[in-house]
């Protein structure tokens, strides 16, 4: 291996592929990999936007003005299943096929020609799952969650739905693995565990809950086409089946999945504050602590989504307890963000603008959380508006804005070229006005007594329910700028990166070119003291 | 000179934001009404409760955003790069600071933790019901069987509620009616929040919902309760409410259950006791004449086929 890396010539090493075929079917380098995810996730994101849009002006007022109720539920359904397995979660393994190679000093991801399989498994599984739409009956309307009995009320979209959340389940656990594999293995010498970055720490984490809960998603899907087509009746109370069974599966996997989402976003926000605040990040260790015991503690409050079933006292309580136990952590890392810009010297470039919004709003989704924890409470709030309202706070203006804060962030490093601030600035503060617009509202409608996934409702919902829609509207045209930039930096600017692109930045990826080499590491690099943003600690 | 205006125009807003929320009336009990806000009190003490807990955790989050919002703007803003300001880049560890915002969330969590708790066991024993009633979700409608009142068995009464007919009318796609025309004759805009027989219940009175459904799951929800109580085939969810006021009380099926989920409201019309008392003996002898017509007609029919 290293006789060969020594005779081989650097410049040549360092060419990508030619050839479209070459160099994306058969991809093995992480930075076009992560390219490929991320382009994914846009489109996704574009798609399952569109279905929003749709949801949206079917609510716009009361009365059905544009799509049957059954095709609503098909649109609320895909919607939930596409922009979580289709737009959060491959953006986020997008950034860290990318950044984590760059940022612990490894020459690639430690599993290429796997890794390679985890993507490509992605189209094929969203081609399946889309082209449901098309078939008689339609798409699976059971909502994301499928519920039995009622999804196998679906006609045979079921078995397509299913087969397609396998792949997705594979290729997550493939791209788990792959990045354990990386973290553990790969770390140039002196990067030490407690020396990484967060958005490195955030992901290892997450690599493990993704090979815990992927599993137990295809047992209880699995148990769901053989109730519907073999004849078992695991979901079925009328042959000695359990209806609660599915839930409680469901949500084992269901609860540390909306971890899944916003770990790494959390690791995204810690690498730009001290970025942008020119300060190292305040308690880097118990920052670390807070997000294990965050995915530690996801294990143990499942049935908080399932208050409502009628459990008994005693697991409502010791349920609730774990819940609220939840927030200790997820407000120790909020503390930590602000301790970080506090005496710092801050500026407010287009990733810090959206890390910025990112605390605060997230934040507002963990008040909501908190609230929707206390049982008695959560008896009015659950499967209202309320409950939509937390979920987009958290997975919006959470997950979402965390994606958007790392791709502004890391955008001039991957393409060497600047995105246009003007249009960021742009971007940032249509969504940020309107996503509030959008999803604020939804709280009082959601406590005023709207159920959720409904198409048409009660005329005094109507006030509330326009305004969202405007706010929708607004938000998701202003996407569309976000392209712009993006094609923009790709293909139009002129102006050039350097290494550093940030004045505050620190940390690996900083030391290589912007864009760094097809092969970023052909040997480890050397760290001297500086180098690393996390050398000494606490 | 600009701060005292700035401090009366945030003591003004914060006023505001005070008043729109703690608003009791802008929520009625019975119905939701345009621009709502805020949950519903509710119909009882229960409610009442639920809604005070929901009101003290919701200042607990104020309470605590104050603090955090506050020191974050006070951060954006006084330590600005384009103000001078200068990093202190060993500003990264604080084990007092740490240990301070570890257990202050701790210790306010235990003081939402004790209220909720004792509500939760005061809400899940239904001890001491007076009216038992089975509610049956089915696609899409509900069941109500009442099955004891005052200890007593109830004799086979039960019937079906199904969304109303002008709402139904209404809510066609094209059918040309507003659905702001569906006004009930209180003038309540009530579409799709009307049923066809509402379930019948008498005020001052604990009464126990026996919830399940015969198909999918659904969800009972009546806002002036307090609660919801998913409806789920093969189980039995028991749980209780009562209503101070007589009125009627409308909620809809909080689950999704398939195509006209949101077409199955729930309508509770609570009755001063006598006039309930009045109420169910009408059933019992209408079930009662019912099933002696029934019996009637079995045996004419059975005699040329026997
Ligand atoms: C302080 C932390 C949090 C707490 C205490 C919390 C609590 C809860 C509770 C109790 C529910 C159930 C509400 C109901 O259905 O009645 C819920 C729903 C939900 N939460 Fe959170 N949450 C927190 C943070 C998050 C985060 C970080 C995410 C994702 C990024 C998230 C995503 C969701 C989703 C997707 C649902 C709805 C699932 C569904 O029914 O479709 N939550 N949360
Ligand atoms: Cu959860
Ligand atoms: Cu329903």
């Amino acid at each position: 291996m290293s006789t060969h890396a020594a005779t081989h010539d650097d410049a040549h090493h360092d060419d990508a592929p030619k050839g479209f075929v070459h160099r994306w079917l058969f991809a093995t380098n992480h930075k076009d990999i992560g390219t490929m995810y991320l382009v994914f996730a846009l489109v996704m994101f574009f798609v399952g936007g569109s279905m929003a849009m749709v949801i949206r002006a079917e609510l716009f007022e009361p009365g059905l003005q544009l799509v049957q109720p059954y095709f609503f539920n098909e649109l609320t359904t895909l919607h939930g299943l596409v922009m979580i397995f289709g737009a959060i979660m491959p953006a986020l393994v997008g950034l860290a096929n990318w950044q984590i190679p760059l940022m612990i000093g490894a020459p690639d991801m430690a599993l290429p020609r796997m890794n390679n399989l985890s993507f490509w498994l992605l189209p094929f599984a969203f081609l399946l799952m889309l082209s449901t739409l098309f078939l008689p009956g339609g798409a699976v309307a059971g909502g994301w969650v499928m519920y039995p009995p009622l999804v196998l009320q679906s006609g045979e979209s079921l078995a397509f739905t299913i087969f397609a959340i396998h792949l997705m389940g594979i290729s997550s656990i493939m791209g788990s693995i792959n990045i354990i594999a990386t973290i553990l293995n790969l770390r140039a010498p002196g990067v030490d565990l407690l020396k990484m970055p967060l958005f490195v720490w955030s992901w290892l984490i997450t690599a493990f809950l993704l090979i815990a809960i992927m599993p137990v998603l295809a047992g209880a899907v699995t148990m769901l086409l053989t109730d519907k087509y073999f004849g078992t009746n695991f979901f079925n109370a009328a042959g000695g089946g359990d209806v609660l069974l599915y839930e409680h599966i469901f949500w084992f996997f269901g609860h540390p999945e909306v971890y899944v989402m916003i770990l790494p976003a959390f690791g995204v926000i810690s690498e730009v504050i001290p970025t942008f605040a020119r300060k190292p990040l305040f308690g880097y260790k118990p920052m670390v602590y807070a997000i294990a015991s965050i995915a530690f503690l996801s294990f143990i409050v499942w049935a908080h989504h399932m208050f409502t079933v009628g459990l008994p006292v005693g697991a409502q309580l010791f349920f609730m307890y774990a819940t609220m136990l939840i927030a200790v952590p997820t407000g120790v890392k909020v503390f930590n963000w602000v301790a970080t810009m506090w005496k710092g010297s801050i500026t407010f470039e287009t990733p810090m603008l959206f890390a910025v919004s990112f605390v605060i709003l997230f934040t507002i989704g963990g008040f909501s959380g908190l609230m929707l924890g206390l049982v008695p409470a959560d008896y009015q709030y659950h499967n209202s508006y309320f409950v939509v309202a937390h979920f987009h706070y958290v997975l919006v203006t959470g997950a979402a804005f965390g994606i958007m804060t790392g791709v502004y962030y890391w955008l001039p490093k991957w393409t060497g070229h600047m995105y246009s601030e003007k249009l960021g600035k742009w971007h940032f503060w249509l969504s940020v006005i309107s996503v509030n617009v959008l999803f604020f509202p939804q709280h009082f409608l959601g406590l005023a007594g709207m159920p959720r996934r409904i198409p048409d409702y009660n005329v005094a919902f109507a006030d509330w329910n326009m305004v969202s829609s405007i706010g929708g509207f607004v938000f998701g045209a202003t996407q569309l700028l976000f392209v712009a930039n993006i094609i923009y930096t790709v293909y139009f600017a002129k102006a050039r990166a350097p290494a550093r692109v940030w004045e505050g930045a620190r940390g690996l990826e900083w030391e290589l070119p912007s864009p760094p080499p097809h092969h970023s590491y052909s040997t480890p690099p050397e760290i001297r003291p500086g180098m690393l943003a996390h050398e000494d600690a606490h | 000179m600009p701060r005292p205006r700035t401090t009366r125009i945030l003591r003004a807003l914060a006023l505001l934001a005070a008043a729109l929320i703690s608003l009791p009336a802008w929520a009625n009990p019975e119905h939701p009404v345009p621009w709502q806000l805020n949950l519903t009190r509710g119909a009882s003490g229960l409610s009442h409760d639920v809604w005070d807990l929901h009101m003290a955790v919701f200042w607990v989050c104020v309470g605590i955003g104050v603090v955090v919002y506050g020191a974050l703007v006070f951060a954006l803003f006084k330590f600005r790069k384009s103000k001078g300001a200068q990093p202190d880049t060993r500003l990264t560890h604080h084990t007092v600071l740490e240990v301070v915002w570890t257990t202050i969330p701790v210790l306010i969590l235990i003081g939402l933790a004790y209220p909720a708790s004792r509500l939760l066991v005061y809400e899940n024993d239904t001890n001491g019901s007076q009216l038992t009633v089975k509610v049956t979700g089915i696609q899409w409608m509900w069941r109500y069987d009442y099955i004891s009142y005052l200890g007593r068995p109830v004799d086979k009464v039960g019937f079906v509620s199904k969304l109303a007919e002008d709402s139904n009318v209404a809510r066609q796609e094209d059918g040309g009616v507003s659905p702001w025309s569906v006004v009930s004759k209180h003038g309540v805009h009530d579409y799709l929040l009307d049923v066809t027989h509402p379930l019948v219940v008498p005020t001052h009175t604990k009464i126990q919902f026996l919830i399940t459904a015969a198909d999918v799951i659904h969800g009972f929800w009546v806002p002036a309760l307090g609660w919801q109580a998913d409806a789920i085939p093969g189980q039995i969810h028991d749980a209780w409410g009562k209503f101070d006021k007589p009125g009627t009380y409308r909620g809809q099926c909080a689950q999704l259950c398939g195509q006209d989920h949101a077409y199955m409201p729930i309508v509770i019309k609570a009755v001063p006791r006598a006039e309930f008392q009045q109420w169910l003996a009408d059933q019992q002898s209408r079930t009662r004449i019912d099933r002696i017509a029934r019996t009637a007609q079995v045996g004419a029919a059975a005699v040329p086929q026997g």
